[in-house]
């Protein structure tokens, strides 16, 4: 692989070239014939470039950010894992300063005593025949480390020597991908002081033998821990989806543990204070910036620019073609090393590279903090375009780090630019919850019912679910409160009277129900916000208790979210409803629960969104846009909360914290599994979905149900093709593609990043990423087929993006941590990300008679059948819309012809020339723009006018007087709320690109060249 | 008249020391004068039954209850035109129309063949001169017209109350143009839980001090005092109930209640002791 890295340095291969031959298994015809016989080659290591290239730079920076970020997500040293590919990455990240179990002859290891080490990679497969280890390839990329001596560095390997797929050599250096202390996870470091021993991201140590070899124990790669653990004692508390019951290690394990203490603390005797760039919830570390102040970087003392340039280029390149599996971990990365703190303190020899290396990988890439700044900001430049869609913070935070502003200072102010221009638009506007499931008389009285009895039966457990509920809420957060002691039996007994089926599923859509109400808003799911106050002011304003409590739990409660790739997780109240399913453990409950689900799923997710028409001129159709992406947000997080709990149900009984430990037993379950049907037909559905182009609704929550799945899921051929078909339509996602028929940039960001979240699932096998890429070609036919789908369309913004995926907020935090870091020097800007707003929640807003309406209208639909909301919500909408276009015919048409006849007294007595034509737009612009005012007052009456007669019309005969009052008014005022907001904000907008129309149109037929000029002139100003 | 805990103790304790009577409650009256009188007597009914509660076991061991009926048959052979039960009743501290109770079952079941079913005698309680003892029937007639917390002509009275409350609280929401259902309509539709009052279209009630409102959907109307004892009866009977399935509403104990009780607010079930003054409704233009 190195090979492949040199040739580009020494500029035999270009990069694209380079790019096009990774990202392509057939030579394309623009290849250069040198550069083709240069790469056919190493034809058979094509596919180990990206895993190669990852591992090199995470094992580059390793050397030169010590103490600073652990390392994100290495590449999955995934090759070694494939019988016949030659060779896997190096691994060792770390660099041997943590190497802590000497690689072993992988037929040497047996039994417990490889165990902590080779959980990750050694446990993959046998060293059966073919599996070489030529991936390390050249010693080199260890030199950096050797002055520490590693107990395998000493004998530093001569240059070539390892050429790749050399197995004899390969095999003396096994990936030891599992070791823990090599690959700590992101974050995953304490912020403490020295003294405080790593965590470990272990869930549960088990032996590993050689019989393992086709287990796939994995613990999440980059998933940090879920705190800081102080002690070496691996505990995994609420995270694990799985919640309780995992069993308990047994007496070797413990031996192995000790083992593992032991050689931690000779670690940390050597290793300095670890240091924590993303500390859990972004707390300040006030520990850190006293002994760490950081190095300054100066573009001048940059090392070798031209390889590192170069090696920015093929990595960007890489990330563009998605060749990375998580573009935002590589993001991630690549912050770590904007902000690394300082270089480690290497040998004067390794610093002072002898020249003839420099084309090389001999010497290290990163010599200096200056060349990992240097790098990053290279990288950055490519990787613009995703970085202005992040979140206003992040991009303030960019704009604001002063080694980007000395090392580009044209990035930096595109970024301030970005800044500037982005626009915090919160589209979830979410009805509050935290209230009861209301009683519909339709579904829940005596007429729903077999006997008397499950009537009464059913009263009775809808009272208890609540009572639990209740209890739940009250008491969660109080230490030593467990679930199951609490409430396990109650609720068993509970589920214990639901005999007959129909009480069931009774009871089950009572469940959902409520599972809905009060998880499906962003402030259930680990919704980290976008850190901006502006959003959680706004919320707190309009809306109720129930939500002010579920913000300050989520801002005084430790976040979830840690690190760019968190584990699947169950935040907030999603906890609640996992732990009744987990303590009812009823096969009754389940069943129905999973039925209704997947019913539930099926019926939402082919819920025809309605789509407005392709506008004729750009923002006019915006006003119908904001109902639609508000209605895409609620239908998919809907969609990915369902899912996440079918998941959760459907895999239930095949979960475990372990993989089965032998192939025989592997193979048995796996035959026993592949004849079970799946609960949810969901390769069907991603099929029609991918057909339809609406992947960006359908992957999402694909997505969550795959995320939950057992270790044996990945392998069962009708899971295996799904994945193989998100892989493929991750690889087609090019950001930088944009035509007619291509996904909307931030529909591809969200399918991109929640991919890429999955990949990094532990369940999911990591050689998988780098396995299947055969069939591409013909998806990329299958796709474009079918014109218009919801992928097309501008359905994803950016506040839905943070809340589907709130692991990109990391990036921010990363940044916030470095600043808070700095603060000494970049003028005080101190931005901690959780706390400061707390202040802002304790002086709540008084509630505005407008506020207290909208809970009122709320409230109102609480207890009126679902159809009546719908309906309101479908007339204000639509006189919503129609408002708009009404005036845009009457008012603007009016207005534009008082322009035209406006601006031919203005030639009249101006004479033929009539002056600058820009000016004559700028005045006219002045004198008509103030009447864009009468479209407020004229689109109210229009909008009471024309809403309560299309309510009556609409809503059954029998509402009762005052619901239907009540329903027309608030349609009213949805309807006028909504034109004008978009009113007030387009309508000068508006009228001047009309009147602008208008007047080339009249200086066109007045004469030619005062018209072009006019319309150049024109465009430039308004 | 919403008391606090600590009132509302010191009126306990000083009921506990005296005898349940008219009397008392006179007394009662004259050393907490700022107490309305209803509100007195819904707590002293309350306390009264609470301690009615703690000892009702004692009066009905089989050998207290042969004593007393061999003391009333012993009783009224002296004098059948005095108030024996009664005096009996007062004498061993148990409430009159209890005593008749236990005194004309025993009596039943002295003379009739099979023993006497639960509608029999409380068909006879309300209508003594279905007793066929002329005597008997006389002696339970005291008791139950002296009887100030039990029997069928408090009940009666309590539930005239109760009613009375629920029209006075209906002519309210109609003055006040509210629309509503009522318990009949709702229960006619199948609602398995029926509050007094249910809103149509919710309202808002302000209160002074709090800067949110809070929503109210439903409305339940208590024509007692509301103590600890009974609202967490109602709350786990009623109110949750209600909660679980039409969201937040209110409760009016028209006789008071302990402020102390009234800590639910924020998850939706708001005490009053009046009719809400500072409501607010949906308006006609919400923009």
């Amino acid at each position: 692989m190195a090979a492949v890295l040199e040739s580009l340095l020494r500029e035999e291969v270009s990069v694209a070239a380079a790019v096009r031959w990774i990202a392509r298994s057939a030579q394309s015809s623009e290849d250069d014939p040198g550069e083709a016989a240069a790469l056919s080659s190493l034809q058979p290591l094509r596919k180990e470039f990206v895993p190669f290239l990852l591992n090199f730079l995470r094992e580059q920076s390793s050397r030169v950010l010590p103490q600073g970020p652990p390392t994100p997500a290495k590449a999955p040293g995934s090759s070694a894992a494939l019988p016949g590919r030659p060779g896997g990455p190096p691994r060792g990240s770390r660099g041997a300063r943590s190497q802590l179990f000497p690689p072993t002859e992988p037929s040497s290891t047996a039994g417990a005593s490889e165990a902590p080490s080779a959980r990750r990679g050694g446990r993959r497969r046998g060293p059966g025949p073919g599996r070489e280890r030529g991936g390390r390839g050249p010693g080199g990329l260890e030199e950096g480390v050797s002055g520490e001596s590693p107990p395998w560095a000493g004998g530093r390997r001569p240059r070539g020597s390892g050429s790749p797929g050399s197995p004899s050599l390969a095999r003396s250096d096994p990936p030891n991908l599992s070791n823990l202390e090599e690959f700590p996870p992101v974050g995953s470091v304490p912020p403490g002081p020295a003294g405080r021993t790593k965590p470990s991201r272990r869930i549960n140590p088990t032996p590993v033998s050689e019989e393992r070899s086709l287990s796939k124990p994995k613990t999440c790669f980059t998933s940090p821990p879920i705190n800081c653990v102080p002690s070496s004692q691996p505990s995994v508390p609420d995270t694990s989806p799985w919640g309780h019951g995992l069993p308990p290690g047994c007496r070797s394990l413990q031996e192995e543990r000790e083992m593992l203490r032991k050689e931690r603390s000779k670690q940390l005797q050597q290793s300095p204070t670890p240091t924590c760039p993303t500390s859990e919830s972004g707390s300040p570390l006030p520990s850190r910036t006293g002994n760490l102040t950081a190095e300054p970087a100066d573009p001048a003392r940059v090392s070798s620019r031209q390889r590192l340039e170069l090696i920015a280029l093929v990595y960007s390149s890489c990330i563009a073609e998605n060749l990375v599996p998580n573009l935002f971990l590589e993001l991630f990365f690549v912050l770590q090393l904007l902000t690394a703190r300082r270089m480690v303190a290497t040998k004067e020899s390794d610093l002072e590279p002898t020249p003839e290396a420099l084309d090389s990988l001999e010497s290290p890439l990163f010599q200096s903090v200056h060349d990992c700044v240097f790098f990053a900001v290279q990288v950055l430049e490519h990787q613009f375009q995703v970085l202005s869609y992040l979140d206003k913070g992040t991009l303030k935070l960019l704009a604001e780090n002063e080694r980007l502003l000395c090392f580009s200072p044209a990035l930096q102010g595109r970024l301030r630019a970005a800044y500037e221009g982005s626009v915090a638009r919160v589209s979830l506007a979410m009805p509050p919850s935290a209230q009861a499931v209301s009683f519909q008389p339709e579904t829940d009285n005596r007429a729903n019912f077999s006997s008397d009895r499950a009537f009464h039966t059913f009263k009775k457990q809808r009272d208890v679910f609540f009572e639990v509920l209740r209890e739940w809420e009250d008491r969660h957060e109080e230490p030593g409160w467990d679930f199951e002691k609490g409430l396990g039996s109650r609720i068993r007994t509970m589920m214990g009277q639901l005999s007959a089926a129909c009480s069931h599923s009774h009871f089950v859509r009572l469940f959902q129900k409520q599972l809905l109400q009060m998880c499906q808003s962003p402030g259930g799911p680990g919704g980290a916000g976008l850190g901006e106050a502006p959003d959680v002011l706004s919320m707190l304003g309009a809306d109720k208790l129930g939500r002010l409590r579920r913000l300050q739990e989520r801002l005084v409660a430790p976040q979830s979210s840690g690190g760019p790739c968190p584990p699947p997780t169950f935040p907030g109240c999603q906890g609640f409803f996992r732990d009744f399913i987990l303590s009812a453990s009823s096969f009754q409950f389940n069943q129905h629960l999973m039925d209704s689900l997947s019913l539930k799923i099926r019926e939402l997710n082919s819920l025809a969104l309605p789509q407005p028409e392709p506008s004729d001129e750009d923002g006019e159709s915006d006003v119908d846009w904001q109902g639609e992406r508000r209605q895409f947000a609620v239908v998919l997080l809907s969609l990915r909360l369902l899912a996440k709990f079918l998941g959760f149900v459907a895999f239930l009984p095949y979960r475990g914290p372990e993989p089965p430990p032998t192939r025989e037993l592997q193979d048995s379950i796996l035959a026993l599994r592949s004849q079970v049907p799946p609960a949810l037909d969901v390769r069907a559905l991603l099929q029609q979905g991918l057909q339809a182009r609406r992947a960006v609704l359908t992957v999402p929550w694909l997505v969550e149900f795959l995320s939950l799945a057992d270790h044996i899921v990945p392998l069962l051929d009708y899971y295996r093709s799904i994945f193989t078909l998100l892989l493929h339509l991750h690889r087609s996602l090019v950001l930088s593609k944009e035509s007619k028929g291509e996904m909307c940039f931030l529909n591809k960001l969200l399918l991109l990043a929640v991919l890429g979240w999955l990949f990094q699932i532990p369940t999911v096998p990591e050689d998988l990423f780098f396995l299947e890429e055969d069939q591409l070609d013909t998806f990329e036919v299958d796709t474009v087929t079918s014109g218009h789908g919801l992928d097309g369309m501008p359905v994803v913004d950016q506040h839905l993006l943070y809340t589907c995926c709130p692991y990109i907020g990391e990036l921010r935090k990363l940044l916030a941590s470095w600043v808070s870091g700095s603060s000494g020097r970049s003028g005080g800007f101190v931005r901690k990300i959780t706390p400061t707003t707390t202040a802002g929640l304790g002086a709540q807003p008084p509630q505005t008679t407008q506020g207290l309406q909208a809970q009122l209208a709320q409230a109102f639909f609480h207890n009126q059948p679902p159809s009546l909301r719908r309906t309101v919500e479908f007339v204000a909408e639509r006189i919503g819309s129609n408002c708009v276009k009404h005036i845009k015919a009457t008012l603007v048409a009016d207005l534009v012809r008082q322009a035209e006849s406006l601006l031919q007294e203005q030639l009249v007595t101006q004479g033929q020339e009539g002056g600058d034509p820009a000016q004559l737009l700028e005045i006219l612009c002045s004198q008509l723009c103030p009447h864009g005012a009468q479209a407020l007052t004229r689109g109210r009456e229009f909008c009471q006018k024309k809403s309560p007669g299309a309510v009556r019309a609409l809503l059954p005969e029998e509402t009762p007087a005052a619901v239907l009052s009540s329903a027309e008014n608030i349609a009213v005022g949805l309807a006028t709320e909504k034109a004008c907001a978009w009113l007030s904000a387009n309508i000068t907008a508006l009228i001047q690109r009309e009147v602008k129309a208008a007047v080339s149109r009249t200086l066109r037929a007045q004469g030619p060249e005062p018209a072009a000029r006019g319309e150049r002139r024109g465009c430039s100003r308004a | 008249m919403i008391l606090t805990k600590a009132q509302y103790d010191e009126i306990a304790q000083c009921l506990v020391s005296v005898p349940p009577t008219r009397q008392s409650l006179r007394k009662l009256k004259q050393r907490f004068p700022s107490q309305s009188q209803a509100t007195l007597l819904s707590i002293f009914s309350q306390e009264y039954q609470k301690h009615i509660k703690r000892t009702h076991a004692k009066h009905h061991t089989p050998e207290a209850i042969e004593s007393y009926y061999q003391r009333y048959l012993n009783g009224v052979g002296r004098n059948g035109a005095a108030p024996v039960l009664l005096e009996l009743a007062n004498e061993v501290d148990h409430a009159p129309s209890l005593m008749a109770r236990i005194i004309l079952e025993r009596f039943l079941q002295e003379h009739e063949e099979t023993p006497p079913s639960k509608s029999v005698i409380n068909s006879m309680l309300r209508d003594p001169s279905q007793i066929p003892d002329g005597v008997l029937a006389n002696q339970v007639y005291q008791c139950i017209v002296n009887d100030c917390c039990y029997g069928p002509l408090v009940d009666c009275i309590k539930h005239a109350i109760g009613h009375e409350h629920e029209v006075l609280l209906r002519d309210l929401l109609l003055e006040k143009n509210l629309s509503f259902l009522d318990e009949d309509q709702l229960r006619a539709k199948g609602y398995d839980k029926t509050p007094d009052f249910i809103l149509q279209v919710p309202v808002v009630m302000l209160c002074p001090l709090a800067v949110e409102g809070h929503i109210i959907h439903w409305i339940e109307s208590k024509a007692s005092f509301g103590d600890e004892c009974s609202h967490h009866a109602y709350l786990h009977d009623q109110f949750w109930s209600y909660w679980n399935r039409f969201g937040p509403g209110l409760v009016i104990y028209w006789y008071g209640f302990i402020q102390e009780l009234d800590c639910n607010r924020e998850r939706g079930i708001l005490l009053k002791a009046c009719f809400p003054t500072d409501i607010v409704t949906l308006c006609h233009s919400l923009a």
